[in-house]
């Protein structure tokens, strides 16, 4: 990077740090910063989404819809969330790759699950054997959203579940007196009223989110945890211009700061925007807030 | 070779986490009894980690819930960090970077006195994942209890003063009972997920010794030999929602016990609520 660092060797003390901590898998290492950040962001979103029909299929008065809306949200709490990650890491990849299988292959004759191996043809593979390198890990990190936004959509679906359920009723009647359909009661009265309710729980499950996100190097991801596993082990002088001993204590210590300074900052975010979304209502909170201001 | 029964397959791996029995993993035609066996085996490690931990943290966590109550800055400032270091940061993270410190620890020993304290053994699972966990879980239960004791009730507290009880006896006859009475219900949430977490352990930096691992460690075996995900992690599935309600029996049991002074329609029952990954 610095134009003094073409011979590593040369140097010591805070010149070689920098020369270092510049190199090109060191900016690896911060690139995979940002695919965390980028997999909170595009999760949080799918997570909640993926709640909001899980909930609103428990409450379906309609049995067998909302049995499956229960049975969603109680599955994924009654087992380690690890289990989910190892088990749809596979079985999803296998589930697309077999769906192709059956479109795009020719011998369906042969069985797929063939003793201990699971045989597609080539042309069923995905992504293909021969498309490009950044294919496959964008197919990687869409399966490991997925799988994030599936077990944290069941934890969601539980808050929001939780959240509509305490929005009084009488504030759904008085829709329905003023001759309000079910959809418009559920649109203009329960949503715009549940979020207050849900805003603890959800604040608690971001966190969490935060807290789940190093699981990514379970998923077989080029996450923090990979880049500080590989930086941090002990270089001999023969492979590497920066020779070091086993520094990878160094490189967690350094996650364990980033987690924290993460989540302090979430919470006093949220904070915020609990206060904000407490005022007017009609909770202990809002209550607070409308003394306060008096 | 003849194919081994059920019951063989038992007395070859029931004991397989612990190093007792068949040295060798199955490597071919796996059966579901051998699933069941070897998952089922690796759940010792899951009920020890969970056990001991939970054991251990309960006085780590009533002394830190104490400490952070305490209105002096010297006991209160590091309780607060501690709690706030183990419950802002990922459990996966601290044990990466705890086994990485005991690896770090001089290989011969450390000289304490004359005495050359082994070092070696604090690497392994059982006693660093352990240490970790008990950690870990006394900071969670810690910040639930120091949550119960701030929301006893303020009679309750008049009450004792009007007795003449006063200090350590009425810590433990009024203000410990009652913490423990408010804070079960979550607490019994924070064992539950303290077991799903010990599964986190053999994937984690901690290696797992001639292949003694926990649940998921032969689960993850099974699936990455028959490349079938469909049998082994259901398999862990089942196990451990048995452990799950066996543990809100227990406590359960134990909540009952400590509000039976109550009348009966006050007695709360233990909702689950979802706080998972620490």
């Amino acid at each position: 990077m610095f134009e003094y660092c073409a011979d590593p060797s040369q140097l010591s003390g805070l010149t070689w740090l920098s020369c270092y901590l510049t190199t090109g898998t060191h900016f690896n290492f911060y690139w995979s910063f940002l695919t965390v950040l980028m997999l909170l962001a595009v999760t949080a979103p799918t997570a909640l989404a993926f709640g909001f029909g899980g909930a609103m299929m428990a409450r379906s008065p309609f049995l067998p819809v909302s049995l499956i809306g229960r049975g969603y949200i109680a599955a994924v709490r009654g087992v380690p969330d690890i289990v989910y990650f190892l088990f749809f890491v596979i079985a999803l990849d296998q589930g697309i790759e077999w769906t192709k299988h059956l479109f795009v292959c020719d011998d369906l004759g042969q069985p797929v699950w063939n003793g201990t191996e699971f045989r597609v043809c080539p042309a069923a593979k995905v992504p293909l054997a021969t498309s490009s390198a950044i294919w496959h890990s964008a197919y990687g990190f869409a399966t490991a959203v997925f799988t994030f936004a599936l077990v944290f959509g069941a934890f969601a679906a539980n808050v929001l579940y939780g959240a509509m359920q305490a929005v009084p009723r009488a504030q759904l009647e008085t829709g329905e007196a003023y001759g309000m359909t079910a959809r418009q009661v559920f649109r203009r009265i329960l949503v715009p009223q549940m979020w207050v309710f849900a805003l603890p729980g959800l604040s608690n499950l971001w966190l969490i989110l935060i807290k789940a996100t190093p699981l990514l190097f379970l998923l077989g991801i080029q996450d923090i945890v990979y880049w500080a596993r590989e930086l941090g082990s002990a270089k001999t002088s023969g492979n590497n211009p920066y020779p070091h001993g086993d520094w990878r204590v160094f490189y967690f210590l350094g996650l364990l700061v980033f987690y924290l300074a993460f989540t302090r900052v979430s919470e006093i975010v949220l904070g915020r925007l609990t206060q904000r979304l407490s005022s007017g209502q009609a909770t202990l909170g809002g209550e607070q807030l409308r003394k306060a201001g008096a | 070779m003849e194919p081994m029964t059920c019951l063989e397959t038992i007395q070859a791996y029931g004991l397989r986490s612990l190093g007792i029995g068949e040295r060798l993993l199955p490597r071919s035609d796996f059966t579901l009894c051998q699933h069941f066996t070897l998952i089922g085996s690796g759940m010792i490690w899951n009920i020890y980690f969970g056990v001991l931990a939970l054991l251990f943290g309960f006085f780590l966590a009533n002394a830190l819930a104490l400490a952070k109550a305490s209105r002096s800055p010297w006991t209160r400032k590091p309780a607060e960090w501690f709690i706030f270091v183990f419950r802002g940061s990922p459990l996966f993270i601290q044990f990466f970077l705890a086994y990485e410190m005991l690896v770090l620890l001089p290989k011969a020993g450390i000289n304490v006195m004359g005495i050359t304290v082994e070092t070696a053994w604090t690497t392994r699972a059982w006693a660093g994942a352990l240490f970790v966990l008990f950690l870990n879980t006394a900071a969670y239960s810690a910040e639930i209890f120091y949550g119960a004791l701030k929301s006893v009730p303020k009679g309750d507290v008049e009450a004792a003063d009007a007795y003449g009880l006063t200090g350590w006896s009425r810590f433990r006859r009024i203000l410990w009972p009652t913490m423990l009475r408010l804070g079960w219900p979550a607490y019994t949430n924070e064992a539950i997920f303290l077991f799903h977490a010990t599964t986190l352990v053999f994937f984690s930096g901690f290696p797992a010794f001639q292949q003694k691992g926990d649940a998921l460690y032969y689960a993850n075996y099974f699936a990455d030999k028959t490349f079938n995900p469909f049998i082994p992690y259901p398999i862990v599935g089942l196990y451990f929602i048995s452990l799950t309600l066996l543990l809100i029996w227990l406590f359960n049991r134990i909540n009952r016990y400590l509000n039976r002074h109550l009348p009966s329609n006050l007695q709360g029952r233990i909702r689950l609520r979802a706080q998972v990954i620490r």
